[in-house]
C-alpha cells in the first residue's frame, strides 16, 4: 500500500507535469462509432490548453459514450445513469482549481438526467460538458432516445416515433448555458477547437456532438450529417447575438448548423458562492473547533 | 421533585411556536431542563397547532403525559387539550375572543380570562401583539419572573424595530401583571436552578455535530422534518466556511454530495423517507465507489406523503435495504440531541475510516423537539483531520487495492501520478471496469467475487468501531424495555414513572441499529426476564432485525404508527400489563 501522507495540493498549471495521454484502457465501442472522434477531441483540447492532467475530473453517467473517462489519463468518475452533472457540480465546488468535462449520451443527459441538465446551465457552473448525441439508445441495444425523430422506428417505437425530439441547443440557450456549441464527430479538429473554447470559456460549456451510432441508428449516420452541416462560423453567425443563436437552432433539415451558437459571460456559481471566495473548499481549514460564542444563540 | 408542563395552542399563523419557545427559553435560561414538543400540520395557516414546554427539577426525556398551563388563542385548543389539565391547573384565554366556563374544566382546573387583545390596542392599532398579555400571564403562572421573560423576547425580536419591541414588552407586562392580580402562580411554578443551558433541536445537534466534525458541503432537498439542517447551515454557511447547496431535487442533492466528497472535502445530504426512497440508486454509488458519504435521514409517518409533520420509525427496512445489491453500510440512532450531537460526528468519523455510506437515523420526534443541554455536553473540541491520502511511492497506484481491511488508499483529484476512475461498475483494483469485455470470464469472475469480499469486509471492520448496546437500569429488572431512537426519551420518562410506584424496570437500546453484534444481543437478550419492544411503526421493523441477526424473538411488542409520538402512560400501563400477566 502507499504511504499515507498529510494533503496535496492541487499544481498550478505547468507545462512540465505530465498531460493527458491515452490511459491503458482500449475503447470497446463497435469499430467507426462515433465516440472515438469525440474521444480523440477532448483529448486534443486538454493537451493544447496545457492542463496537467491531475487536475483534470472527467465525469460519465451511464450508456456507451459514459465510458469515455476510462480511456484516458486524467481523474475520472464514472457515474450512475443520468446523474454525471451533479456529480460534476460536487467535484467543482469541492476544488473550483480543477478543470471538471462532464461527458455522456443523449439518453444520459436529456432523457434521465435532463432536470439536472437544466439548472446545471442556470447556475453556470464553470465546467464543460460533451454530449456524444447519436439520437438513440445504443447500449441497451436500439431504443429511441429523446432526441430520435419523429417517426423513428426502433425497438421501443417499432410503428414509429410520436413524440417531438428535444432540441439540446434550444434547450441550452433558454436555460442560461453561456456557451453553447455543436460539433460533429466527423470533423475531429472542428470539435476539439470548440471543446477547448468550453474549457477556456469561464461558465458552463454546453457541446453537443452528433456521434452517430453506426449499429443501430440507420439514419443519423455520418453520411446523413456530411451532406447537411454546414459551419456557422463561415455563414456570418453572431455568437454574441441569442436571437440568431436561437434562430440557427431551429434549423434542421438540408442544412443543420455546428459550431459556435452563442457565448456571452455571466458571473459562475463558483464566483457567486462566497464561500468559495477563500479558495478550493478542499483546501479550507474546517470545523468549528473552540467556537464557543457560537453555542450563545441556543441560550 | 416538581414538573411543570405548558401548552400553547391555536391556529398555524398564530404565533404558536414562538410562544411556546419563548417560555421554553425562560425555563433553560433559569438552567431548567425542558423538553420542547412542536405539533403542528401541514398548512400554513388555520389549523390546529400546539406547543409543549416541559420543564421540572429533573431531566425530562419527553413532553410526558400531563399538563398544568394551558393559553388557549382559540376555542379549539380549549376543546382538545383541557381534558388534559392536573389538578391546580388554569386555562389563560381571552373572553373577547370566545367564552370558557368553568363547569367544561376537570375538577380543581381555573378558567383565568385574559384580556389580552385590550392590552395590545393600549400600545398599537397593528394586530401584532395579541399574544403577548398572554405570554406575560402564562410566564407569571409558571414562576417566570418578568425581567427574564422581557430579556428572552428582546433577544428573540433581535435587531428588528424598536417599537415593536416596545409594544411587546409593554402588552407581556400587562398580561403579567393582571394574572398577578387576579390569580396565584402555580403549585408547581418553577424556581432557577443553576446556569442557563442550552435549548436545541435535534436538528440543530446534528447540523453542529456535522460541522464539528468538519463538514464543508452540505446538499439537500427541502422535506419536513430535516429542512432544519438545511436552515441552521445556510444560516452558518459563511461563518463556518461550509458550503450549502440546496439542489433541484434530493437525487442531484446526494450526488452533488458524492461528487464534493470524492472531490476532497467532508459532504452531507439530509432528507426524509421520501428524498431519501429518490437517493437510494446513489447511496450504493457511494458504496461500490467507496466514497464516504454521510446521509441524515429523519422519520416520518409514511407510506408515501403520509403525514409529513407527524413522527414514525418506518423506514428502518428501507435504510437497511437501500440500494440494489449489496455494499457496506451502518445506521446510527440518537435518542436525544445531545446524542445527535456526538453520532454525527460518529458518522462522519465512520465514513471516513471506512469509506462507505452512513446513515443517521433520526425522526421528526428527535429532529423537530427541543432538548436542552450543557454546554460541555456539546464541546466543539474536536479538531478535525486532513482527509486519508496517499503519496506516489514508485509503485503502480490501485485505488481498490484489496486489504484485510477493506480499505483501501485514497486518492484525491489534484494529486499528481495518482490518477484513478471512480466507476459504479464493478472494477478491478485499479478502478478498470469488468463489467463489459471481461465479465464472464473465469479470471475476472474471481475478481468480481474477491472485489465484493474486499468491500463487504468493511462490516466487519464497521462493526468493530460502532457504539454497543446500552442497558439502562438494574440489571436484574422484571421488565426490559428493548427500543432505538427517539422512542428511548418516552421509555426512560415511564421507567421512572413505573419506579416511583416500585416497579423498576430497564431498558435496551441500540445507539448503532446497524451492523449489531449478534452475540452482545443474544446476550443482553438472554439475561432479561420479560422483554417489551417499544417502536414507533407497524411491523415492528426493529425486532425483526434483531430476530434476524440475533435469533430472539420479542412476541411482546407496543406498536404506534399515528403519526404521535409515545406518551409515558402509554408505556406504563403496557409495561405493567406484561409484568401482571405477560409471559416471556
Amino acid at each position: 500500500m502507499a504511504e499515507s501522507s498529510a494533503r496535496v495540493m492541487p499544481t498550478p498549471t505547468g507545462g512540465a507535469l505530465p498531460l493527458i495521454g491515452k490511459s491503458d484502457t482500449k475503447p470497446t465501442w463497435c469499430p467507426g462509432c462515433g465516440d472515438f472522434g469525440v474521444v480523440a477531441a477532448v483529448e486534443m483540447a486538454v493537451k493544447r490548453l496545457q492542463i496537467p492532467s491531475q487536475n483534470v475530473v472527467i465525469v460519465s453517467g451511464i450508456g456507451c459514450s459514459s465510458n469515455l473517462p476510462h480511456f484516458l489519463s486524467s481523474y475520472g468518475f464514472h457515474a450512475i445513469h443520468g446523474r454525471s452533472l451533479p456529480v460534476a457540480e460536487g467535484i467543482r465546488w469541492a476544488n473550483h482549481g480543477l478543470t471538471v468535462i462532464g461527458t455522456g449520451g443523449d439518453g444520459d443527459g436529456f432523457g434521465i438526467g435532463v432536470g439536472h441538465f437544466i439548472h446545471t446551465m442556470r447556475r453556470n457552473v464553470d465546467m464543460t460538458y460533451v454530449t456524444m448525441d447519436n439520437q438513440i439508445y445504443g447500449l441497451t441495444t436500439g431504443q429511441a432516445s429523446p432526441t430520435s425523430a419523429m417517426g423513428q422506428k426502433t425497438k421501443s417505437t417499432p410503428t414509429g416515433v410520436i413524440e417531438h425530439p428535444i432540441d439540446p441547443i434550444s434547450l441550452a440557450l433558454a436555460s442560461g448555458a453561456t456557451y453553447v456549441a455543436r460539433g460533429f464527430s466527423g470533423d475531429v479538429k472542428q470539435l476539439a477547437d470548440l471543446v477547448a473554447g468550453g474549457i477556456q470559456h469561464k461558465g458552463f460549456a454546453f457541446v453537443d456532438v452528433f456521434s452517430p451510432c453506426v449499429t443501430y441508428n440507420k439514419i443519423n449516420t455520418f453520411d446523413f450529417f456530411r451532406q447537411r452541416v454546414y459551419k456557422l462560423e463561415s455563414a456570418g453567425h453572431d455568437p454574441s447575438n441569442i436571437v440568431a443563436a436561437f434562430e440557427r437552432s431551429l434549423e434542421w433539415g438540408d442544412k443543420i448548423p455546428i459550431g459556435l451558437f452563442y457565448k456571452t459571460e455571466r458571473p459562475t456559481y463558483e464566483d457567486l458562492e462566497e464561500v468559495l471566495a477563500a479558495g478550493p473548499l478542499a483546501l479550507q481549514p474546517s470545523g468549528i473547533k473552540g467556537r464557543t460564542a457560537i453555542l450563545d444563540e441556543f441560550v | 421533585m416538581y414538573e411543570l408542563s405548558v401548552r400553547s395552542g391555536g391556529q398555524a399563523g398564530d404565533g404558536i411556536a414562538s410562544v411556546g419557545e419563548t417560555i421554553a427559553r425562560c425555563f433553560s435560561r433559569m438552567g431548567l431542563h425542558v423538553f420542547g414538543l412542536n405539533a403542528y400540520q401541514s398548512v400554513i395557516r388555520g389549523g390546529h397547532v400546539w406547543y409543549q414546554a416541559r420543564t421540572g427539577d429533573g431531566r425530562p426525556h419527553s413532553q410526558g403525559d400531563g399538563l398544568d398551563i394551558l393559553y388557549a388563542l382559540d376555542r379549539q385548543t380549549v376543546d382538545v387539550h383541557a381534558a388534559g389539565l392536573r389538578r391546580g391547573g388554569t386555562v389563560v384565554f381571552d373572553p373577547e375572543k370566545f367564552a370558557v366556563s368553568a363547569g367544561e374544566l376537570p375538577a380543581g382546573v381555573t378558567a383565568l380570562p385574559v384580556p389580552t387583545l385590550e392590552f395590545a390596542r393600549k400600545h398599537t392599532s397593528q394586530s401584532i401583539l395579541q399574544n403577548a398579555g398572554g405570554i406575560g400571564a402564562t410566564a407569571f403562572l409558571s414562576g417566570i419572573p418578568l425581567d427574564l421573560l422581557h430579556q428572552v423576547l428582546t433577544d428573540s425580536f433581535g435587531r428588528k424595530a424598536g417599537d415593536v419591541v416596545t409594544w411587546n414588552l409593554g402588552a407581556s407586562a400587562d398580561g403579567y401583571h393582571f394574572a398577578e392580580a387576579h390569580a396565584s402562580a402555580n403549585d408547581h411554578a418553577v424556581r432557577k436552578a443553576g446556569a442557563a443551558k442550552l435549548l436545541m433541536t435535534g436538528n440543530q445537534a446534528i447540523a453542529l455535530g456535522a460541522a464539528a466534525a468538519g463538514l464543508k458541503f452540505l446538499a439537500q432537498y427541502p422535506m419536513t422534518p430535516a429542512s432544519g439542517v438545511l436552515h441552521y447551515l445556510a444560516a452558518h454557511a459563511q461563518d463556518f466556511g461550509i458550503v450549502v447547496k440546496q439542489a433541484e431535487d434530493e437525487i442531484a442533492a446526494i450526488n452533488m454530495a458524492i461528487g464534493a466528497s470524492f472531490g476532497g472535502v467532508r459532504a452531507m445530504t439530509a432528507t426524509s423517507g421520501g428524498g431519501f426512497s429518490l437517493m437510494v440508486e446513489a447511496l450504493g454509488m457511494a458504496g461500490m465507489t467507496e466514497t464516504p458519504l454521510v446521509v441524515v435521514e429523519s422519520q416520518r409517518s409514511g407510506p408515501s406523503t403520509g403525514l409529513p409533520t407527524k413522527t414514525e420509525q418506518g423506514d428502518l427496512n428501507l435504510m437497511l435495504g437501500a440500494g440494489q445489491g449489496e455494499f457496506p453500510r451502518a445506521i446510527l440512532a440518537p435518542t436525544h440531541a445531545k446524542d445527535a450531537y456526538h453520532a454525527t460526528i460518529r458518522a462522519f468519523e465512520l465514513a471516513e475510516a471506512w469509506q462507505t455510506p452512513i446513515l443517521l437515523a433520526s425522526d421528526l420526534h428527535l429532529s423537530e423537539s427541543h432538548f436542552t443541554v450543557d454546554r460541555e455536553e456539546i464541546p466543539l473540541d474536536l479538531a478535525p483531520s486532513s482527509l486519508f491520502t496517499v503519496q506516489p511511492n514508485g509503485h503502480e497506484y490501485l485505488r481498490y487495492q484489496y486489504t484485510e481491511s477493506g480499505v483501501s488508499p485514497r486518492a484525491l483529484p489534484g494529486q499528481a501520478g495518482l490518477q484513478f476512475i471512480a466507476g459504479s461498475d464493478e472494477h478491478d483494483e485499479k478502478g478498470h471496469l469488468v463489467s463489459d469485455t471481461k465479465s464472464g470470464i473465469p479470471r475476472w469472475v474471481a475478481e468480481r467475487t474477491r472485489m465484493m469480499d474486499k468491500r463487504m469486509g468493511k462490516m466487519k471492520g464497521l462493526l468493530a468501531n460502532s457504539e454497543p448496546l446500552v442497558l439502562e437500569g438494574p440489571a436484574d429488572a422484571p421488565l426490559t424495555f428493548v427500543a432505538w431512537g427517539s422512542t428511548v426519551g418516552p421509555i426512560r420518562d415511564a421507567m421512572a414513572q413505573l419506579l416511583a410506584q416500585g416497579h423498576p424496570t430497564n431498558l435496551l437500546y441500540f445507539p448503532t441499529v446497524y451492523p449489531l453484534d449478534p452475540a452482545a444481543a443474544a446476550l443482553a437478550l438472554g439475561r432479561t426476564h420479560r422483554t417489551l419492544l417499544v417502536e414507533a411503526n407497524y411491523s415492528g421493523q426493529f425486532g425483526r432485525l434483531l430476530r434476524a441477526e440475533s435469533g430472539v424473538h420479542l412476541t411482546s411488542r407496543l406498536l404506534k404508527y399515528d403519526g404521535e409520538p409515545f406518551y409515558p402512560h402509554e408505556i406504563v400501563a403496557r409495561g405493567l400489563e406484561e409484568m401482571n400477566h405477560g409471559g416471556k
